[in-house]
């Protein structure tokens, strides 16, 4: 079972973000399970969503204490949340922000994780990019699929386009590939 | 109803005689073939202004639709004295369900209707002032705002009546009645804005509101088959006397309520749309003092003191009708 | 065909092709996405005959439901918490009147303190209102059940509340089967009443009935329950044949052929006891799990023969019976009476507490090494509550107990005592 958190403000589609994923997952024909932290609607607040998935039925709806990754779609809750709690010692960080971690002060974050494993990607530019907005849980996903493996690009794409009609989803569909391009290349560079 | 010159000659009465109307003209009540649709054998009190307002109600209303109503009622005398188990005076589709729903119930009843197809077939509500007024304000206020194809019939008798006499949201300023007993201060019920559950229904503009009496059983009748022509939320308030309560002589029940018309303490008028239309004017006025003194629930302004204060705050609201609703010539 | 899904709106596209014709709404945490399903569905007429009426509280739904269904339409309505509470009066009357109203429940706590996250209190408070309860598992056993519960409700002339917990199921996207509609036609035949409001037909219903008929009256709507006992299973064996599927029934057993220990549950927490039992059996615990599928009527020779051969029981609850102690614990403990098997209350999860496994491999560990009491708050942050329970020992201010504690943290500033 492959455990992801996703960290974010009210109206940034944390939420959404999670339930792309699991239907991402369904689409390569495996088991996932997404859902949010709950409470009274609120734009702003900061917002988990979580999905789990797993090649075998998913029975339990605990919440998920020690993700195996972890998304933040706001850098702006890095210190006020605990967003990295519980994350298993071999877990991965994708970290929405154009800064360096130095920069952010979590540098050894990339020390307490295996290589490659602590990722920044500029999703929040890469979606004013593709569509002219910073919402930024598609490319984050693309990052996160890359990295991770929990869902093939394909399938991701799939679930953005179904998720978002017409030229939203492209737009979406295109923010997300090109933030799994940059995973890629930085892990090739 | 259209108007028809009578001659009559009668002295001392004000009522013409059923068989001087042109036939289609006539009261429900008069025709053998009527549906009886409260039929005899209830346990209504006598001289139960309720049971008889209801009965001429729901005959006009299966004449109007050709005996195809169902009807919701509250909780309330009427339920009670009318489906002692197993026994049942109903003659018609007749479901109580609890005190506070029946406007509910009935729009249920209709969007099953709706659904059904079956649009030949229309649906009355009917509650007391309680039920209507207090306990029931939430679900009719709900029913008129989605323009419910529902009758709803309100029989104020002014208080709580089946429970023992408790005041209601319409018990009238000043009445005694258990809960607002005639001792101390200030005897009887106070005096507050009181709810005009017609003027609250004419807010919600649906198509039709109208108040009547049991003084005129016609007019009752007319109004509830002209509410029958429309299709969507519509209202009727009646003003039914109650022996017990009131402190009335049962057989004064007809002459009471003709008291309260006349001294302008109950406006009868019809409204379209949220607009009035039109009003049943005060043949002879006569001072509230004269609709007060047979009431044993007014009994307190009189003796040991007369409340003369009181008294002229009740004139004022009487003429305050007459002037709103033009209900005298020339007013 | 399986779909990626919201819970809610599984349920509603679900109820949806069980061709309800009058659909009652109101909206409340955290039932408010089926609802919103449904209204969608009706207003393009892929849900056609239907009126969806917006009303005004869910006692007005409830008493919607009533006339619809006293008309003979098919009726639906759906609630939670504070709204089930405020219906209570319609809810009562409605099953004192036979109608086979179909609702459901979205299991969440009742206040005060108000708290919008799930629990079971709502529908637990209900149980002795003559509504039949079932009580869902998983987002597909919240779906087949309703389709059950139609059948069921009409066949018995008796309402359905199905139960499936707020958030945790209604708010989850996790993979269902949506029966197709030709194979739920067959499974549900249109709604025949017993008896209905029609002026071809004329009846009175909602007499007042007095003393010398009440007890008897309410005898057979016991008498009616109990048959439900036998509707049900053979119900939910007709699904199964019909859509190859099991879910629904009175009770279901997981592993507990040889077990020494079980943990009996209702709802979705039954998931994350079925992952603590196959790590317990792995390490060679003999631990087995029941679910209580059906709560109303209560399958008290069901549990009995699925417990008979236990050691000890763990009930794992998520409401309980203030002054008392556990609901469904005193429900098992009847079921068991004169045997010798160990019953341990554990009240866990109130308010949306979390259940985790861990907590679970914990309490079990408990129970083995015969740590249990009678009654057990599970992960209960016992230091708070004894500041308070020393205030009110001393005599101190009474009052929300919410605040009162607010006040031994720190937070609240107050000079006064």
């Amino acid at each position: 079972m492959f455990q992801v958190r996703i960290h974010g403000r009210g109206g940034q589609g944390v939420v959404t973000a999670a339930e792309l994923l699991s239907v991402a997952a369904f689409l390569d024909r495996r088991h996932a399970q997404a859902f949010p932290s709950f409470g009274s609607e609120r734009t702003g607040a900061p917002v988990v969503a979580f999905c789990r998935v797993d090649d075998r039925a998913i029975r339990s709806h605990e919440p998920i204490v020690e993700p195996d990754a972890v998304v933040v779609q706001d850098p702006t809750l890095l210190h006020q949340v605990d967003v990295f709690g519980g994350l298993r010692s071999n877990g991965f960080v994708i970290l929405n922000t154009a800064r360096t971690l130095g920069e952010l002060g979590l540098a050894e974050l990339d020390e307490r994780f295996p290589a490659g494993h602590v990722r920044t990607v500029a999703a929040s530019e890469l979606a004013r990019e593709h569509l002219g907005r910073p919402m930024p849980g598609a490319p984050l996903l693309g990052a996160l699929a890359a990295v991770t493996g929990v869902a093939s690009a394909e399938s991701l794409a799939a679930a953005i386009r179904e998720r978002f009609p017409g030229r939203l989803g492209e737009a979406n569909a295109a923010a997300a590939t090109a933030a799994r391009l940059t995973m890629l290349d930085a892990v090739h560079a | 109803m259209p108007y028809q010159p009578i001659k009559y000659y009668q002295a001392g009465s004000f009522v013409v005689g059923n068989r001087l109307l042109d036939p289609e003209q006539r009261t429900v009540q008069a025709d053998p073939r009527r549906s009886n649709t409260l039929t005899s054998g209830h346990r209504a009190c006598q001289g139960c202004g309720e049971a008889l307002g209801a009965r001429y109600a729901l005959d006009a209303a299966m004449r109007a639709t050709g005996d195809r109503v169902i009807a919701a009622n509250a909780t309330g005398c009427l339920e009670v004295f009318s489906t002692p188990y197993p026994e049942s005076s109903w003659q018609l589709p007749w479901i109580h369900s609890l005190f506070g729903n029946a406007p509910a119930v009935a729009t249920g009843v209709a969007a099953a209707l709706k659904v059904k197809g079956r649009s030949d077939v229309r649906v009355v509500g009917q509650g007391g002032d309680g039920g209507t007024v207090d306990i029931g304000i939430g679900c009719l206020s709900g029913m008129f705002e989605r323009d419910d194809d529902v009758l709803f019939i309100c029989y104020d008798n002014e208080a709580y009546m089946n429970t023992g006499v408790q005041r209601s949201g319409a018990t009238p300023a000043a009445a005694r009645t258990a809960t607002t007993q005639a001792v101390g201060g200030q005897p009887g019920n106070v005096f507050g804005q009181g709810k005009s559950m017609p003027l609250i229904a004419m807010a919600h503009e649906i198509p039709y509101v109208a108040t009547a009496t049991i003084a005129d059983l016609h007019d009752l009748e007319a109004k509830v088959e002209r509410a029958m022509t429309f299709h969507g939320a519509r209202y009727l308030h009646v003003l039914v006397s109650c022996p017990l309560g009131w402190g009335t002589a049962s057989h004064d029940s007809i002459r009471i309520a003709r008291l309260a018309v006349e001294s302008g303490v109950f406006p009868v008028f019809e409204a379209e749309g949220g607009e009035v239309a039109g009003a049943c004017r005060i043949r002879r006025q006569v001072p509230v003092e004269d609709y007060l003194r047979p009431q044993r629930r007014y009994a307190h302004l009189f003796d040991p003191v007369e409340r003369r204060d009181v008294i002229e705050l009740i004139q004022g609201r009487a003429n305050r009708n007459i002037a709103r609703f033009g209900l005298l010539e020339g007013s | 065909m399986p779909r990626q899904m919201e819970g809610s709106k599984a349920v509603a596209e679900t109820i949806a092709r069980c061709r309800p014709e009058v659909i009652a709404a109101y909206p409340i945490s955290p039932q408010t996405h089926i609802v919103e399903a449904l209204s969608a569905l009706v207003k393009i007429e892929a849900l056609s005959p239907c009126e969806f009426i917006n009303v005004e509280s869910e006692f007005a739904a409830m008493s919607v439901a009533i006339g619809a269904s006293a008309t003979g339409a098919r009726s639906y309505t759906a609630t939670a918490s504070q709204g089930l509470l405020f219906m209570v009066e319609a809810v009562f009357n409605a099953s004192g009147l036979g109608l086979p109203i179909v609702m459901t429940v979205a299991n969440r706590a009742i206040g005060s303190p108000i708290n919008i996250w799930n629990d079971h209190s709502d529908s637990m408070s209900q149980r002795d209102s003559g509504w039949i309860q079932l009580y869902a598992e998983s987002n597909q056993e919240a779906i087949d059940l309703h389709v059950q519960a139609f059948r069921l409700a009409e066949e018995v002339a008796l309402p359905v509340m199905v139960c499936m917990d707020g958030f945790v199921l209604t708010h989850a996207h996790e993979r269902v089967e949506i029966p197709e509609q030709p194979a739920v036609d067959a499974f549900l035949p249109p709604f025949v009443p017993r008896q209905v409001l029609d002026p071809d037909d004329p009846v009175t219903i909602g007499a007042m009935v007095g003393p010398e008929a009440f007890m008897e009256v309410r005898y057979l709507m016991h008498a009616k329950q109990r048959l439900a006992l036998d509707a049900i299973p053979r119900i939910a064996g007709d699904f199964a044949a019909t859509f190859g599927r099991e879910s629904g029934g009175l009770a279901r057993g997981y592993r507990l052929e040889d077990a020494e220990t079980v943990v009996v549950a209702l709802g979705s927490v039954l998931g994350t006891i079925e992952d603590v039992v196959d790590g317990l059996r792995d390490r060679g615990e003999r631990v087995g799990a029941l679910a209580i599928r059906c709560f109303r009527p209560y399958p008290a020779d069901e549990v009995r023969a699925a417990l008979a051969g236990a050691r000890r029981v763990v009930v794992v609850e998520k409401a309980f019976a203030v002054g008392l102690g556990g609901i469904v614990d005193q429900n098992v403990r009847l079921a068991l009476a004169g045997l010798p098997v160990e019953v341990h209350a554990v009240v866990a999860g109130l308010g949306g507490r979390p259940i985790t496994s861990a907590s679970l491999e914990r309490l079990l560990a408990d129970a083995v090494a015969g740590r249990l009491g009678g009654l057990t708050f599970l992960d209960l942050r016992a230091e708070i509550v004894e500041r308070e329970l020393a205030r009110l020992r001393d005599g101190q201010r009474s009052g929300p107990h919410a605040e009162n504690m607010l006040r031994d943290i720190g937070i609240v500033a107050s000079g006064a005592v």
